[in-house]
């Protein structure tokens, strides 16, 4: 138990701490409701340092929502009505910067990285005329005051799951393989399914309850809310888990001893969880090679729906893909296994 | 069972693993109440036997019924009727005697009262009743192998198959071992057993002995010493073996 909880703890402090991660191709979208010279000298500036790229124009207050929630952008650029011409009258024009801070690193860069270029073109501008100032405002929205706790809940949460679900069940399944004792129970008149469904349900229960704990954990001690639906979100959980279960019968049908159960759930579960989903790597910072494997990564998309649940409060309109690539995954583990485990018997 | 009195019809069973021809063409048959010992070197092809006759494992080819039924297609009317016990000790180590009874009694869908009576008058037997509530992996493994014996026959089987049940025993255990496989047969249990231990295979009614895959001889203990002039089982096995090399 103390593995179960204690580890994946460590392991999220020591990366969330000893990593700092860089911004490049982040989206932004921009409000720019009166497009003048200046505005778009600023954009091209903006987009030209190779850290952004433009997404969308956009015109209203809702549209900006309706962009964050989509994961369509991690900031907006919004410019001030008549922006030159506040300018030139010496009435000090501002841009807000909103970020998407259910990431607070990439946030707080994204926005130092701009308010960088912002002030630069400023300097620039003075130089040239005596202009007056622009002032860059930025505004944290989801998580305002950029709070690593935001972050490392989701990722916790994906990371039990995947340790208690899948490594506990290849595990048991392998010392039974191990011991002998699978043998005599595949002897015995009961189905294979019986046997895999005896071993699998405790764990989903246990995984469950872990779950359930780190959501509790973290709205009482961290004070991350949950915004969306609490049955949505465990719900979802509950598909993770089977998934997470389903690749862990998968893996104790390859492995037949414990050690190997244990390296391939590693290897298969424990690295890409960490390194490949975007729990602490930028997924867009990525080589591209490694960006297609996330797109396999099924913690990838459980983070990505759980962020959404509880920091954004999207309902399941904005992840149906998501889900449904979970439900896919978990399909194909299943089918796998029952197969594997059939050749394994004729 | 069979009207025959036949537990195991084996007619011309071939079990192929790619290339490698683990059983070719084995018939034999084995009738109710008869201790079977089925020898043979390592790699033989005993084990590959059992696990078809088990239904574990799919044959290639052949007509092959067990208990009366099957193995192609009625696999799982046998499983009820067989016990077995693996080559491997395969009790639950982490629980205790009592407890390991009851799971398994339950997998055959006994009822808690039978189990109870059952592994009392089975322990009170072997003179381990103080062991009930320990657990298994504190027991020495001549008392495990008696205790995975018991078990393998909780649910009174027709046939039960132990796969070199004394391997790594002690000669008083075996003895008393045997002992134990006499009085089962006795109770009207049918024994498929396998060794390496050819004074064991003196115990058994008949025996057959298995070369690379093929069964060479099978007769009973007797016969076949007189048939291969040899003082004892091992000499039979020695004169088989060299025989094909």
């Amino acid at each position: 138990m103390v593995i179960l909880f204690g580890m994946p703890l460590v392991q999220v402090l020591l990366f969330g701490f000893a990593i700092t991660n860089e911004i490049r191709d982040a989206k932004v979208s921009i409000v720019d409701p009166t497009p003048d010279v200046v505005t778009h000298a600023i954009r091209n500036k903006l987009f030209a340092s190779g850290f952004f790229i433009e997404s969308e124009i956009l015109n209203s207050q809702e549209e900006i929502s309706e962009n964050f929630r989509k994961g369509e952008s991690k900031m907006v650029v919004i410019f001030e009505n008549d922006f030159s011409g506040k300018m030139e009258r010496g009435e000090h024009p501002t841009i807000q910067l909103i970020a998407d801070a259910s990431d607070p690193n990439t946030a707080s860069m994204l926005v130092n990285y701009s308010n960088g270029i912002i002030s630069e073109f400023n300097r620039g501008q003075q130089a040239s005329s005596g202009f007056t100032l622009i002032i860059a405002e930025p505004r944290m929205i989801y998580n305002p005051a950029l709070k690593g706790v935001y972050m490392f809940v989701p990722g916790i949460i994906t990371i039990l799951l995947m340790l208690v679900s899948a490594m506990m069940t290849s595990i048991s399944i392998a010392r039974e393989k191990e011991l002998g004792t699978m043998e005599v129970l595949l002897v015995s008149p009961l189905k294979p399914f019986n046997i895999i469904a005896g071993k699998v349900i405790p764990y989903v229960l246990l995984s469950f309850i872990n779950a359930i704990s780190i959501l509790l954990l973290s709205y009482y001690v961290f004070g991350v809310p949950v915004k969306g639906s609490i049955i949505l979100l465990l719900a979802e959980s509950i598909l993770f888990i089977i998934l997470a279960l389903s690749l862990g019968i998968f893996i104790s049908t390859i492995a037949n001893n414990q050690q190997t159960a244990m390296m391939l759930s590693m290897f298969a579960m424990m690295l890409p969880t960490i390194l490949l989903s975007g729990f602490i790597f930028p997924i867009e910072n990525m080589p591209e090679v490694l960006q297609w494997l996330s797109l396999a990564m099924p913690p990838r998309w459980f983070i990505q729906i759980i962020k959404s649940i509880m920091l954004k409060g999207s309902g399941i309109n904005y992840f149906w893909k998501e889900t449904l690539i979970l439900a896919f995954i978990a399909m194909v583990f299943i089918v796998a296994s029952i197969r594997k485990f059939k050749i394994r018997l004729a | 069972m069979s009207s025959n009195g036949l537990v195991i019809e084996a007619e011309n069973m071939v079990k192929r693993f790619g290339r490698f021809i683990a059983n070719d063409n084995l018939t034999f048959s084995v009738s109710k109440g008869e201790i079977f010992g089925f020898l043979g070197a390592n790699g033989a092809g005993k084990t590959t036997a059992i696990r078809i006759l088990c239904g574990l494992s799919r044959p290639t080819s052949g007509k092959i019924r067990v208990a009366g039924y099957d193995v192609y297609t009625e696999t799982e009317k046998i499983k009820r009727r067989i016990g077995y016990m693996s080559q491997r000790f395969s009790l639950y180590e982490d629980l205790t005697v009592i407890e390991n009874f009851r799971f398994f009694g339950g997998i055959y869908g006994l009822k808690r009262p039978v189990i109870m009576e059952r592994s009392h008058e089975m322990l009170t037997r072997l003179g381990i009743i103080h062991f009930e509530n320990t657990v298994i992996s504190e027991l020495p493994l001549g008392i495990r192998q008696k205790l995975a014996f018991s078990v393998s026959i909780l649910h009174t089987p027709e046939l039960v198959f132990l796969d070199e049940p004394t391997g790594g025993v002690d000669p008083i255990t075996r003895r008393q071992f045997w002992e134990m496989i006499h009085e089962a047969a006795a109770s009207g249990i049918t024994v498929f057993v396998t060794t390496h231990y050819m004074d064991e295979a003196e115990y058994c009614n008949r025996v057959s002995i298995m070369v690379d895959g093929k069964i060479e001889a099978l007769d009973t203990p007797e016969r076949l010493k007189t048939k291969y002039q040899a003082q004892n089982m091992n000499e039979v096995f020695l004169k088989l073996a060299r025989k094909t090399n």
